[in-house]
C-alpha cells in the first residue's frame, strides 16, 4: 500500500518495519516528528531522553542487549553525542543499530550549519542518504541490516529537505522478528570493555571492518547507476539527487545511497563511460573531495584551496534555482533559461502595458513578519525586567532565545544548549565587573545546563541564574520532558521538580516566583544584583499554548479613558497590543488597544501599566458576564 | 467553470502560524494523490510556529523531483493572509492564479507602531503586475458565519478545487481523513461555502 508520509514518518515506519525494539532521542528540528511517530507504533519502546548522548547510550545498551536500537538526533544533537558514537564504533553490538541525525542546510531552525557525514568518516561508520521518504524507509531497513552483518553502528544522515518532504512510500503491515538475538546480555569484556589494551585490539578491527565496508559499496543497491546520455555524468547524493534529475534531465547519474564508504570501482566505472563527470552534493565537498583523492578526474579539474568545492556553493541548501544558475556559471548548461517541461495550466496572456520585473519580486516594501514570543508567553516578563536592569545576559538554545528582539533586546550571548551558564560563569571569574545573569529553559537545564550549574556551585561565581520553567519543551512543539509528568509514550511519572534539584547541587539562594508576578521577580533580581554568590530564580509558569491554559484564556482590555499612551505596555513586545487610532488628548500619543482573538490573559501588561487602565482578568471575567456571555 | 486536468502543478499555499497551512497543504498533496499524480510536499518546521510567515509547497505531476518548487514557477498561490500573498508572489509565474484571503494579521513590527501594513491598492497593485487571475476569497468571514474561523483554510480549498473543475468527492475523501470527527461537519460545510463563491462569484 502507497501512502503520503514525510522522511521522518518513513524512518519511523521503516525501523517498526525493521523489528526496532528501542528508540531514544532528544527533540530537535528536523529530526523530531521521527520518534513522535515511531512511539505511536505497536511493541515498540520509544523515549525521550534528557539529552542526545544519553538517548544514545541508552539505544548503544538496547543493541548489546541484542534488541535491534535506534538513536535520533539533529545535527547538532550528534556533537553532544559524539563521544558515545565514537566508542560505539569501536565495541559495534549484538543487534542493529542505527543513529539518525537530521541535518538543516540553510539553518531554518539551528544555530550552526554543519555536514555531518564526516562524522561518518571520523568513526569509521558507514553513512546512508536518503534523496526521498521512500528510500528513508528503504535505508532505514538495510541500515538495520548492515549493522548486523558488519558489527557496526549505522549513521543514517537525513536533511530538512528530506524530513520535512511527504512523498509516497509503499508501506508493509509486516514487521521482521522482534526476539532478541541473544539469549544472555554479553560478558565480553574483550569486545566491550573500552579499556586501552583492549580499545588498542579493536582499532584495527574497525579499520578492517571499513575496507570491508567499501568491497560491500560496490554491489549495495542504492548506489545506483542510471545512464542516460553521455555527454556528462552527475556523482550525487540525498536530495541533491532531485535536483540533478530537474535540472539535469538527459545526464547519466551515480546515485550514492551510502555516502561513506564510497565504491570505488563503481565510480570508476561511471567516470569512464560518460565525457564529463562532475559531483552534485550539499553543503561540504565531502564526497567531492574523497573522488579526487582516488585519482579519479573530476570536471573542472582544477581545484582551489582550502575551499575545494568546484561548482555548487559550499553554504545554504541547494535547490533547482541555484543548481542551474550555478551549472550556467560553470558553463555546463546554456545562459538562457530552458522551457519548463509539461503543459501550462490557462495560460492566459499577460495584459498589454503590465511590466514584470525579471524575478517576479515586487518593489513593494513589506513589513518583516519575525517571529516572536507568543502572546500570554511566560517568558516575556523575565526579559522585560531584565532589559530594565541593563545587566549582560548570557542566553540559550529555547523560544526562548526570542527575547533578543526588539523591543525586549534583552539577550547577549546564545551559542548551543547549555552554553549560557558556564559562558556566565566564565566572564564572572575573568574578573567582568558586571553582575553577570544566565537564561535558560527547562528543558535545555535538563539537557545541559545540570553539570554547568553544578560548576558555579561548586566553584561560587557571582552569577545569576534564571530557569525559564515552563513545563515543556515549547520550541520543537511540546515534547514532554522530565519536568513534565510524562513521557513519550504517555506513561504517568514523576514530575522532577527543579528548587530540590539546584538545592542539593549546593546553592541556598534559590526562588520559585510564578513567571508573572512580574513585580516579585524585579524586587528580587534588583536585590541580588547588589549581593553575592550564586542565586537562581526559577520563573515557573506552564507554557501557554498548551491545553490546560488554553482553557483559562481571558482577554483583557484598555480603559480608553485612563490609558494615556505612556508606551510602557508596548515595550513588553506582545503581539496582542496594538497602537489604536485613538489618540491621547493631551500628548497625542496613540492609546493601546487589546485585540481580544490574541490576548491570554496573563496580566503581564496590566501589571506594568503605571495608570492601571488595563484591566486584570477578574474585572474581564466581570465585564465577559455582564455583556451576557458565559 | 474551467475544467482541465494539467500534467503538473505547482502549489504554492502560505499564511501566518496558526492558520492551518500545513494542514490544507497535506490535503492539497492527498488529493494530488487521489487523482493519480505523483506528489511531493515540503515545507520548514520550527521557528516559523511563533506568529511567522509559514510556507508550504506541493507539487503534482507525472514525475516529479525536487521538492521545492523554483521562483517563478508555482502555477498556484493560496495565501491565508493578505500579506503573505504578496510576500510569496515570487513563486508565481506569470498570470498563475492567486487564492487569497482578504484577512489582515498585523505582523509584530506593524502592531508595535514601527512600519506600516500595506493598503489594499498596493497590494492589488503588486499582485496585478503578476497576474491578473486574483480570486479573493472571504474565507475567515465565511468560515466565521459558519462559527468557527479556523475552517477559512478549507474555505480557500473549496474555492480552488471549483477552479480547477474537480468534482467534490476526492477532496471530501481527503477532507473526511483529515479533520478529527468533531469539526468534520464545520469543515465540510467550509469546503461548500468556498466552492459556492467561486461559482457564484465567476
Ligand atoms: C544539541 C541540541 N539539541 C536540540 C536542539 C533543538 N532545540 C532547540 S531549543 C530546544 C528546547 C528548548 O526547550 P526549553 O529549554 O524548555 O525552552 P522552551 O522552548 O520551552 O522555552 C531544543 C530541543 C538544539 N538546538 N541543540
Amino acid at each position: 500500500m502507497k501512502r503520503l508520509l514525510s522522511g521522518n514518518e518513513a524512518v519511523a515506519h521503516g525501523a517498526w518495519e525493521a523489528g526496532v525494539r528501542v528508540a531514544a532521542g532528544y527533540p530537535g528540528t528536523p529530526s523530531t516528528e521521527i520518534l513522535e511517530s515511531l512511539a505511536k507504533f505497536p511493541h515498540v519502546y520509544a523515549e525521550w531522553a534528557p539529552n542526545e548522548k544519553v538517548a544514545l547510550d541508552v539505544a548503544i545498551g538496547a543493541a548489546y542487549a541484542g534488541r535491534r536500537a535506534l538513536a535520533t538526533m539533529k545535527h547538532v544533537g550528534l556533537n553532544v553525542a559524539a563521544d558515545a558514537f565514537m566508542y560505539a564504533s569501536m565495541t559495534g553490538a549484538e543487534a542493529g543499530l542505527v543513529i539518525v541525525s537530521a541535518d538543516d542546510p540553510s539553518m531554518h531552525s539551528s544555530q550552526n550549519e554543519q555536514d555531518n557525514r564526516f562524522f561518518a568518516k571520523f568513526a569509521r561508520i558507514p553513512c546512508l542518504e536518503p534523496s526521498d521518504s521512500q528510500d528513508a524507509k528503504d535505508l532505514t531497513i538495510a541500515g538495520f541490516d548492515i549493522s548486523e552483518q558488519f558489527d557496526t553502528p549505522v549513521l543514517l544522515r537525513m536533511t530538512t529537505r528530506v524530513c520535512h518532504t511527504s512523498t509516497p512510500v509503499e508501506v508493509s503491515a509486516d514487521r521482521r522478528q522482534v526476539k532478541p538475538l541473544i539469549d544472555r546480555y554479553p560478558r565480553n569484556p574483550a569486545k566491550y570493555v573500552m579499556v586501552p589494551a583492549n580499545a588498542r585490539k579493536r582499532h584495527p578491527v574497525i579499520e578492517h571492518r571499513l575496507e570491508d565496508l567499501a568491497r560491500y559499496a560496490e554491489t549495495f543497491p542504492w548506489n545506483r547507476v542510471e545512464m542516460r546520455g553521455t555527454d556528462l555524468g552527475i556523482i550525487t547524493a540525498g536530495v541533491a539527487y532531485q535536483y540533478a534529475r530537474e535540472v539535469f534531465p538527459d545526464a547519466s547519474i551515480l546515485k550514492l545511497g551510502m555516502s561513506y564508504p564510497l565504491p570505488q570501482k563503481l565510480i570508476r566505472e561511471f567516470a569512464e563511460k560518460v565525457e564529463r563527470v562532475i559531483v552534485l552534493e550539499e553543503l561540504d565537498p565531502f564526497l567531492e573531495d574523497q573522488i579526487r583523492l582516488m585519482g579519479v578526474k573530476l570536471w573542472p579539474e582544477a581545484v582551489s584551496y582550502p575551499h575545494t568545492k568546484s561548482i555548487f556553493p559550499l553554504i545554504g541548501e541547494l535547490n533547482p534555482a541555484i543548481v542551474r544558475e550555478h551549472a550556467q556559471q560553470a558553463g555546463l548548461l546554456p545562459q538562457s533559461q530552458p522551457e519548463k517541461a509539461g503543459e501550462q495550466p490557462q495560460a492566459t496572456p499577460v495584459p498589454a502595458g503590465l511590466k514584470l520585473s525579471g524575478n517576479g519580486h515586487t518593489d513593494l516594501h513589506l513589513p518583516a513578519r519575525p517571529p516572536v514570543l507568543c502572546p500570554g508567553c511566560p517568558h516575556r516578563g523575565v526579559f522585560y525586567i531584565l532589559h530594565k536592569l541593563k545587566v549582560p545576559v548570557n542566553g540559550d538554545i529555547g523560544c526562548y532565545t526570542l527575547g533578543v528582539v526588539p523591543p525586549l533586546n534583552a539577550i547577549h550571548t546564545t551559542g548551543c544548549m547549555g552554553a549560557g551558564i558556564g559562558v556566565a560563569h566564565g566572564a564572572a571569574v575573568a574578573g567582568d565587573t558586571e553582575r553577570h545573569v544566565a537564561v535558560i529553559g527547562d528543558s535545555t537545564f535538563f539537557h545541559t545546563g545540570i553539570p554547568a550549574l553544578l560548576n558555579v556551585a561548586y566553584n561560587r561565581s557571582n552569577i545569576i541564574t534564571i530557569i525559564l520553567d515552563n513545563r515543556t519543551t515549547a520550541m520543537t512543539g511540546h515534547q514532554p520532558n522530565p519536568g513534565s509528568g510524562q513521557t513519550l509514550q504517555g506513561r504517568e511519572t514523576q514530575e522532577i521538580e527543579i528548587e530540590p534539584l539546584v538545592r542539593a547541587l549546593g546553592i541556598d539562594k534559590v526562588i520559585t516566583i510564578d513567571a508573572y508576578e512580574v513585580e516579585e521577580i524585579e524586587k528580587t533580581l534588583k536585590r541580588w544584583v547588589k549581593e553575592d554568590g550564586p542565586a537562581v530564580l526559577i520563573a515557573k509558569h506552564a507554557c501557554a499554548l498548551l491545553p490546560e491554559e488554553r482553557q483559562r484564556y481571558v482577554p483583557l482590555r484598555v480603559d480608553p479613558d485612563v490609558c494615556n499612551g505612556c508606551t510602557i505596555c508596548f515595550r513588553i513586545g506582545c503581539p496582542a497590543i496594538l497602537k489604536s487610532d485613538q489618540l491621547d488628548p493631551k500628548y497625542h500619543r496613540p492609546l493601546a488597544e487589546i485585540d481580544p482573538l490574541q490576548c491570554t490573559g496573563c496580566e503581564i501588561c496590566a501589571r506594568v501599566c503605571p495608570r492601571d487602565a488595563i484591566t486584570f482578568r477578574d474585572q474581564a471575567l466581570q465585564f465577559w458576564h455582564e455583556a451576557g456571555n458565559s | 467553470m474551467t475544467a482541465f486536468s494539467p500534467s503538473s502543478l505547482n502549489i504554492v499555499l502560505t499564511g501566518v502560524g496558526g492558520q492551518g497551512t500545513i494542514l490544507a497543504s497535506s490535503m492539497v498533496a492527498e488529493v494530488g494523490m487521489a487523482l493519480g499524480y505523483q506528489v511531493k510536499k515540503a515545507e520548514v518546521h520550527g521557528m516559523s510556529q511563533r506568529g511567522g510567515s509559514v510556507v508550504s509547497q506541493v507539487r503534482w505531476g507525472k514525475e516529479v523531483f525536487s521538492p521545492i518548487i523554483p521562483p517563478g514557477e508555482a502555477d498556484v498561490l493560496v495565501a491565508f493572509e493578505k500579506l503573505e500573498a504578496v510576500r510569496a508572489l515570487g513563486y508565481l509565474r506569470p498570470e498563475g492564479a492567486v487564492f487569497a484571503d482578504p484577512h489582515e494579521i498585523p505582523p509584530i513590527t506593524v502592531s508595535s507602531g514601527d512600519d506600516l501594513y500595506p493598503d489594499d491598492d498596493a497590494i492589488q497593485a503588486a499582485l496585478a503586475q503578476k497576474t491578473s487571475q486574483v480570486y479573493w476569497v472571504p474565507g475567515v468571514d465565511l468560515a466565521e458565519a459558519l462559527g468557527n474561523a479556523k475552517a477559512a483554510n478549507v474555505v480557500l480549498l473549496g474555492a480552488l478545487s471549483a477552479w480547477l473543475g474537480h468534482a467534490p468527492e476526492r477532496w471530501l475523501e481527503v477532507i473526511r481523513r483529515r479533520v478529527p470527527a468533531k469539526y468534520l461537519e464545520l469543515n465540510e460545510r467550509a469546503f461548500w461555502q468556498g466552492r459556492e463563491w467561486f461559482t457564484s462569484s465567476i
